[in-house]
Order: C-alpha cells, then sequence, then structure tokens
C-alpha cells in the first residue's frame, strides 16, 4: 500500500477498498519503523491524525458526493509551515520550543482539501542548505543509501516520499530546495511560479525567493497537490490574485509539437554517466514529438553569485525578528539588553545560518550596498531577461536538476563553496520567479538521477503535462528502495 | 576581496551574534571564500540595467483600513521566554 500513488489511495477510499484510519494507521507504523533511520520526521502527529481519519471516513460515509478532493489522505508539512498548535522548528534550536500559534495557509488549504497531517519533516536549518545535514535535530538519511544526503533543504519531506513513509508532503524552494532533493531522493517535485501559493505562515528565508511546493511521486500526484496549495490569499502581500486552475486537467495532452529548449551552458558541463542518463530520457520526450532546440542562457553563470548575494541579505533582514524577546531561544542570565541579543543569536543559531547572516549583514552595509547588493539585482535582471528571450522560442525548457547524484553524508559539509555549486542548475529559475519541476530520469550507481523542466510565468500545468506524458512512458518514478519494503 | 577578522566581528556585532574566537576564525576563512565566488559580480557591466528587487513586476498592494484579527495576545504571549501582565520582560534597559 505504502508505495501506491495519491491517486491510487484517492481512488481505493472513493471504493472503500481501504478507509482513512486504515491508511493512516498503516503509515504511521512505517513512520515508527523507518524513521529512526531515516530522520525524515521532526515531529509525529499522530494521535490527531488518527481522530482526523476518523472524521474522514465519516464524513465520507454521510455525504460522499461532497467530500473534498483528497479526504482522508496522509501527508506531512515541511517543519517551515506554522501548524496551530504543533511544533515548528524550522529544524533550528532557536524555535525548539515554538508552538506555532497559528496555521499557515497551506496548512489550511490542505486540510479543507481533507488531507490529514501524520507530521512536520526535518528540514536544513531555516531553509538553508542542500544536504539536509545543517539540522539542530541532525542529519536525514537517503532512503536509497542511508550513507548519503537526501538533498536540501526539504530533505526530509522529499525522504519521506521516496521511502513510502507518507504519499505527499510539502517542501518549499528558495533556491532549489524542494527539486534538487526531489532529483536526489528519486521524485517528483515542483516550485510553482513566485506568488502561486501562498507564503503567510510559511517562515521568511528570502521573501523574493522562496515559495512553497509539493512532492509526491509522480506528476499526476503533484498536480492533485498543487491544486489544493495554490490561490489568492490577502494576507500574504505578493500573492498573485490571478485564477486557479485545475492542474489535472491536461495531463493527458499530448505534448507533440512542444519545443524544449536545451541551455548550452547547462548542458557544455554535463558529461559522462550523468550525460547519458539524461540523453536517454531526452530520447524519450522526442519520442513522444517534442522538438529539443538548443538554446542559450549567457548569463547562467552568474546565479551562483547573484543567489549568495541577494540571499543572504534578505535573511540577514528576515532573521533579525529572532532575538530572544517575544517567542523562540533565549540565552541565559542575560547581562543586558545586548548580551541578550548576542548571545540568544549566537548560541540559537547554527554554523550556515550565522555564516549567511554575517554575509547578508556584510553586503547591506553602508560602503557595500552598492557594490555588491544593488550590483546583484542588477545581474538578477540579466537571469531574468535571459529566460524572457528562450521563453520567446521554446515552450519548457530541459536540463539537469543537479551536477551529481547525491553524495555521502559529510562530504562537503565543511566545504560551504562547494556545497552551493550543487544548485548551479536550480538557482535561477528562483531569481527568475518562475516554475520549475524535478522528475526521476534514471540511476547512477543506485542513486537517482532527475531531469529538470522548466517553464515561463504560471506554466505549471504545461511542466505537470510534458513529466505526466514522460511518466506514461517511463517507470523510474516507480521505483523505489528495496531497503524500505 | 581581502576580508580582516576585525570585519567580521564588527559584522557579527553589527547582526548581533555573538562568536567565540574560534568560531570566528572558522568563519572568516569561510567567508573570504564565499566572496571569491561573488566578487565575480564586480566583473559584470551592468551600465543601464535596472535592479531587480522582486520577479513580480507589480504594485504593492494595499488593503482597507479595517480592524480583520481578533485579540489573541494571550495565545500568542504564551510563549514568551519571560512576561509580567501583557509585558514582554527583558534585563533593565533604562536606569
Amino acid at each position: 500500500m505504502h508505495f501506491k500513488s495519491l491517486t491510487e489511495l484517492k481512488l481505493a477510499l472513493q471504493k472503500k477498498e481501504v478507509s482513512s484510519h486504515e491508511l493512516v494507521s498503516h503509515y504511521l507504523k512505517r513512520i515508527e519503523r523507518f524513521n529512526p533511520q531515516l530522520n525524515a520526521f521532526i515531529t509525529v502527529t499522530g494521535e490527531n491524525a488518527l481522530q482526523e481519519a476518523q472524521k474522514a471516513d465519516a464524513l465520507r460515509a454521510r455525504d460522499p458526493e461532497n467530500a473534498p478532493p483528497l479526504l482522508g489522505l496522509p501527508m506531512a508539512h515541511k517543519d517551515l509551515f506554522c501548524t496551530d498548535g504543533v511544533k515548528t522548528s524550522c529544524a533550528s534550536k532557536m524555535l525548539d520550543n515554538f508552538i506555532a500559534p497559528y496555521d499557515a495557509t497551506v496548512v489550511t488549504q490542505c486540510r479543507d482539501a481533507g488531507l490529514i497531517t501524520l507530521g512536520k519533516t526535518n528540514m536544513d536549518e531555516f531553509a538553508m542548505g542542500s544536504s539536509n545535514e545543517n539540522s539542530f535535530y541532525g542529519p536525514v538519511a537517503n532512503p536509497w543509501n542511508t550513507d548519503y544526503v537526501p538533498g536540501g533543504s526539504s530533505g526530509g519531506s522529499a525522504a519521506a516520499v521516496a521511502a513510502g513513509l507518507i504519499p505527499a508532503a510539502t517542501g518549499t524552494d528558495t533556491g532549489g530546495s524542494i527539486r534538487q532533493p526531489a532529483a536526489l531522493c528519486g521524485i517528483t517535485g515542483l516550485k510553482p511560479t513566485y506568488g502561486r501559493v501562498s507564503r503567510y505562515g510559511m517562515v521568511a528565508f528570502a521573501s523574493s525567493l522562496d515559495q512553497g511546493g509539493p512532492f509526491a511521486k509522480s506528476a499526476e500526484d503533484v498536480a492533485l497537490l498543487l491544486n489544493a496549495m495554490v490561490g489568492f490569499d490577502e494576507r500574504d502581500s505578493t500573492s498573485l490574485n490571478v485564477p486557479v486552475e485545475d492542474y489535472t486537467q491536461h495531463l493527458n495532452r499530448s505534448i507533440e509539437g512542444l519545443k524544449i529548449g536545451l541551455p548550452k551552458e547547462y548542458f557544455n558541463h554535463v558529461s559522462g554517466p550523468m550525460q547519458k542518463t539524461l540523453e536517454e530520457a531526452l530520447k524519450v520526450l522526442e519520442k513522444l514529438g517534442a522538438t529539443l532546440v538548443e538554446i542559450s542562457l549567457p548569463h547562467a553563470d552568474l546565479a551562483i553569485p547573484t543567489y549568495y548575494v541577494l540571499a543572504p541579505a534578505e535573511c540577514s533582514s528576515n532573521l533579525s525578528r529572532y532575538d530572544g524577546v517575544r517567542y523562540g531561544y533565549r540565552c541565559e542570565n542575560p547581562r543586558d539588553l545586548n548580551d541578550l541579543y548576542l548571545r540568544s543569536r549566537g548560541e540559537g543559531f547554527g554554523t550556515e545560518v550565522k555564516r549567511r547572516i554575517l554575509i547578508g549583514t556584510y553586503v547591506l552595509s553602508a560602503g557595500y550596498y552598492d557594490a555588491y547588493y544593488l550590483q546583484a539585482q542588477k545581474t538578477r535582471q540579466l537571469i531574468k531577461q535571459d529566460f524572457d528571450e528562450a521563453f520567446k522560442k521554446v515552450d519548457a525548457i530541459a536540463s539537469p536538476t543537479t551536477p551529481t547524484p547525491a553524495f555521502k553524508i559529510g562530504e562537503k559539509v565543511s566545504d560551504p563553496v562547494t556545497m552551493y555549486q550543487c544548485d548551479i542548475y536550480t538557482l535561477a529559475l528562483n531569481l527568475a520567479g518562475l516554475p520549475g519541476l524535478s522528475m526521476p530520469a534514471g540511476f547512477i550507481d543506485g542513486l537517482p538521477v532527475g531531469l529538470q523542466l522548466m517553464g515561463h510565468y504560471m506554466q505549471e500545468s504545461k511542466l505537470l503535462n510534458i513529466a505526466h506524458q514522460y511518466q506514461c512512458h517511463s517507470d523510474w518514478h516507480q521505483q523505489h528502495p528495496t531497503a524500505m519494503e | 576581496m581581502t576580508l580582516s577578522i576585525k570585519k567580521v566581528q564588527e559584522t557579527a556585532y553589527l547582526a548581533r551574534i555573538a562568536m567565540s574566537d574560534a568560531e570566528l576564525n572558522r568563519c572568516h576563512h569561510e567567508i573570504e571564500q564565499i566572496f571569491t565566488l561573488i566578487d565575480q559580480l564586480q566583473a559584470v557591466d551592468t551600465k543601464g540595467i535596472t535592479p531587480l528587487a522582486h520577479p513580480q513586476a507589480s504594485q504593492q498592494r494595499t488593503v482597507a483600513d479595517k480592524v480583520t484579527e481578533s485579540d489573541q495576545h494571550e495565545k500568542f504571549q504564551a510563549l514568551a521566554p519571560a512576561k509580567q501582565l501583557d509585558y514582554y520582560l527583558v534585563p533593565q534597559v533604562i536606569e
């Protein structure tokens, strides 16, 4: 049951082949059995989930015609989404004692769609990382090989879905934190257009880059969860006030005639088994009638330096709220107010978070603002313009999601610059605010490889269509780690 | 770019983050490496390019000036590390 898709489980519930209570019980047992190895969950809300499951079964029996679309299906939320009455830690000592006093809009919307939350998943602290090794609660392990990282920052959600601990989960993506762990864990993950999903209650890292999105085994499942997550929210000043569409509607459209761009600046760096794996995946798209077109993103090499000025700058501002005064960690016996701030923040934040706050503070400080922050905003414009030009010629863009499959836990943790290079193919999309998806495309030495699809604004439907058609003619997304059976 | 330890220390203070000497030394080395990456931007000609602060080309939305939230201060203050009555307690600031 636990490796069935969300779509299959939805049908099974509708046909009464299984009850929600049975489903939730089954997944809770899986979490109990495998979480000690994987460390994918920070908090498990088992008791509440079983109560909600009983209510879901009763509602379905009473009024099946008007049941919410995803009634009774289990899911998990990245521990960055505020959940009323439930610990919301952002995997940080700073919020280890924080019980959220309200629900994020995404949490409310998922509940309204009938989904049942089984717990909060592990992540890199405050969403800063590409390996899920920066968590206060310890690293997450990749279910395909537990010596390897699952990717980050949404590593817990990705690992939980890949291991069959949950059929779907939420993540957030500021520089690749949905797409990269999706690739390294062999599942499908989507970062929507900036503004498509409400950020109310989604703890902020970099406000002009952050976006919440879904993880699941397949594009069809991702479309179901995305339907629940999107929508205009008055409480998020960056929420797009545009009509919501049904992302499952066009999954079965033919992709014949679609032009898929291949950025030469990305593929020039791909070789060996990665190149072979991606070429095989692209051949499937060609067989389905898509045309592959070489394109150029001339400023591609500026994505990493641009991101590592802007994201730290925004994070230094967003994380200034953690001062030990109103909530969160406070140091013991502060001598004065200054000491309270200094030691609460010095003791409460982890190494990577402190590093990024310092970089951000520096690039925003007097005398350096123009040279760094303003310059990075201009190079951000250049990167965005590259995509605007490219999408005049093609319908979607394909690329590797990551330069390599998963690496070993501990391999890159003491070299931040090498770690930052993991996001080389994902960062640009966040800078431009565009949607992107990663889908499983093969394996190298037993570890999953992802193919990234990028679209123009509000083109999630097109990306899901291409991914679904690919998945109808391949079975990488149906593989699961045998050690998790 | 060369970044002195003193500059890192000043920046840490600006950010109100206390760091031990060992942490400062390690951080200094790592930040210097990161700035080698970031400094690539200095070579880019951005004359005439409008800065992009935000991916949306839209105006900040405004809302009607009316009360929509309810008073939940007890719920929110339940999270406070130290409080008295309706006040958050901090070390004395004013003599």
